[in-house]
């Protein structure tokens, strides 16, 4: 049992614990650019998935082969080369789709969670947990797209999934708030989801279910300190815990 | 001194000692709001007049929508409440003036839930918020509700049915169509609420001016600055109808009075605001003469509420006594 858990323990990292978008803060572009609709963030993350499996896969396969000093060279050679497959068979398969992430497939190339696991995971782990790895980070990758493009289809388009409920809503005199699915509304909900994320571990920490993250707040003084581009600068008029 | 006391009053709990020399003063943040508030009743009022009864629900329903979130926020939060300054009920007010009065029900709401919890508290409250709250929300709702937020349709006065529907006098400015500078001036024109009558806002811009809540420098550069850019870029030279028309349309004269000077997010010395003024003027022109709209005045203060940090960094006073290296 306890080794079986420890087994698959790279794949229930990537959803939740290790979430790349909401809690590595990977991958920032595409989370940002194509998460207009449900849809397109759905696509981009499972296409991301597969790319990010794949090249897991090879990576660790020929981990012992590739000399370190021109690992990188090499790991974007392997990642370019799945790309430009999906990508191609996107073009004859998915073709809206296709159309609507545009110039943002290619780029998977240097998307920072593949080359980021290629570097960290896959490069030091075997093939079977590698595999894993890249599964998970992409699903968590796919769910949180999907989740913010979800949020914002919601609130500027009025439509889930493509599905618009537009109609009874603008009957009754509401309309679309169109900042959503402009480029300020990826910012607004990603934020907004990262700060619920955190109130939810701040709340387990207090129950005692996980362990405590390092405390990064200095002890000096706001007031007297030079340090003006400080996050915690006058942050909260509470006395500092502990 | 009320810049080191704003400041103060949001962090109770942090010795609030500057250096020397020290300077008893009576003014509160309280008392500052209060009187930017006395100083927008000439427009608001105008504003009532001009556009019915509709308006003033407009305008207090943004007030107490304020307060509302950021007493609802500073509760949630266990902060130390903060409605007793009267920034977030000037706050309201200031946003109420930049819509129009035909806007749906749930725009006030969402803006000034935009305003006070999102621009103002989530960066931490009076003093730390980087934007105008107002402007932020108003620019916020532009984007999102263009369509609400451009319609300057409007029944003339109390009871009156006619409903009148034009562009602002500045789009006919920018179109080449006539104005009527008097009607600009005393404000029975389309805008938003407050900014149409250029004589209200100038009426409250100079009760704050003898008042010392603000001072000529960021506001005076800010006109001045407009003008010659205006005069330069405009293609009309110095016609000066045309120039009255940019100073007195859109809402040039509420921004430069009272947006632009709002204690948090303006440059703290006096060349920075000079510097901040000049800043506005030219970014105003910018948009005004070169963008797609009529109107920049809400972009521009809110593009330069950004670089205010920058301003603030080479404007910083000289120590006294301190002399600058000498160059070898």
């Amino acid at each position: 049992m306890e080794n079986k858990e420890s087994r698959f323990k790279p794949f229930i990292n990537g959803l939740i614990n290790e979430n790349p978008t909401f809690v590595l803060m990977l991958g920032m572009c595409p989370t940002l650019a194509v998460t207009t609709s449900a849809i397109n963030g759905l696509g981009m993350g499972l296409t991301t998935t597969v790319v990010l499996t794949l090249s897991n896969i090879i990576i660790s396969a020929l981990r012992k082969v590739i000399p370190s000093k021109v690992r990188i060279p090499a790991f974007i050679v392997i990642i370019a080369s799945f790309v430009t497959v999906v990508g191609q068979f996107l073009e004859a398969y998915l073709p809206a789709l296709n159309s609507a992430l545009g110039m943002f497939i290619p780029l998977i190339v240097v998307n920072c969670i593949i080359l980021g696991r290629a570097e960290a995971f896959a490069s030091k782990n075997g093939i079977f947990a590698s595999a894993l790895d890249g599964l998970g980070m992409g699903l968590g990758f796919s769910m949180a797209l999907t989740l913010i493009g979800c949020v914002r289809e919601i609130l500027g388009s009025f439509s889930i999934f493509g599905i618009s409920f537009k109609a009874p809503l603008e009957a009754a005199g509401l309309s679309p708030v169109a900042i959503f699915v402009m480029a300020p509304g990826a910012f607004f909900v990603l934020a907004a989801i990262i700060a619920v994320m955190s109130v939810i571990r701040d709340k387990q920490l207090a129950a005692g279910k996980k362990t405590k993250i390092k405390d990064v707040r200095c002890d000096k003084d706001c007031a007297s300190c030079g340090d003006s581009g400080c996050v915690h600068r006058f942050y909260d008029d509470k006395d500092i815990e502990d | 001194m009320s810049e080191n006391i704003t400041k103060n009053q949001t962090t109770p709990a942090l010795p609030s000692v500057s250096p020397t020399p020290h300077v008893r003063d009576k003014s509160s943040t309280g008392k500052i709001m209060g009187c930017v508030l006395l100083g927008l009743l000439p427009a608001t009022a105008l504003g009532v007049y001009n556009f019915g009864p509709r308006a003033l629900v407009i305008v207090i329903s943004c007030m107490a929508l304020c307060a509302f979130f950021e007493w609802g926020f500073e509760k949630i939060c266990k902060k130390k409440n903060t409605i007793g300054d009267l920034s977030a009920v000037l706050t309201g007010l200031l946003l109420a003036l930049n819509l129009p009065v035909n806007v749906p029900w749930y725009i006030p709401l969402i803006g000034s839930f935009f305003a006070i919890v999102v621009v103002k508290q989530l960066f931490g409250g009076l003093g730390q918020n980087f934007m105008n709250p107002a402007l932020g929300a108003r620019c916020f709702l532009v984007l999102s509700f263009s369509r609400y937020m451009t319609d300057f349709s409007y029944k003339s006065g109390w009871g009156s049915a006619d409903v009148i529907s034009s562009a602002t006098p500045l789009a006919d400015v920018k179109n080449g169509l006539g104005f009527n500078l008097t009607s600009m001036f005393l404000g029975n024109e389309a805008g938003t609420i407050g900014e149409t009558s250029a004589l209200a806002i100038l009426i409250g811009g100079i009760f704050l001016l003898c008042m010392g809540v603000i001072t000529w420098h960021l506001s005076f550069m800010y006109l001045l600055s407009l003008i010659v850019f205006v005069a330069v870029f405009g293609g009309r030279g110095f016609d000066v109808e045309y120039l009255a028309a940019h100073l007195f349309g859109g809402g040039l004269m509420l921004g430069a009075f009272f947006m632009a000077t709002d204690y948090v997010t303006r440059p703290i010395t006096k060349r920075g605001q000079i510097i901040y003024g000049i800043f506005l003027g030219i970014l105003t022109g910018i948009f005004r003469i070169f963008g797609p709209g009529a109107e920049g005045v809400s972009y521009a203060i809110i593009i330069g509420n950004l670089i205010v940090p920058l301003i603030e960094k080479i404007t910083v006073p000289r120590h006294f006594g301190y002399r600058k290296a000498a160059k070898e």
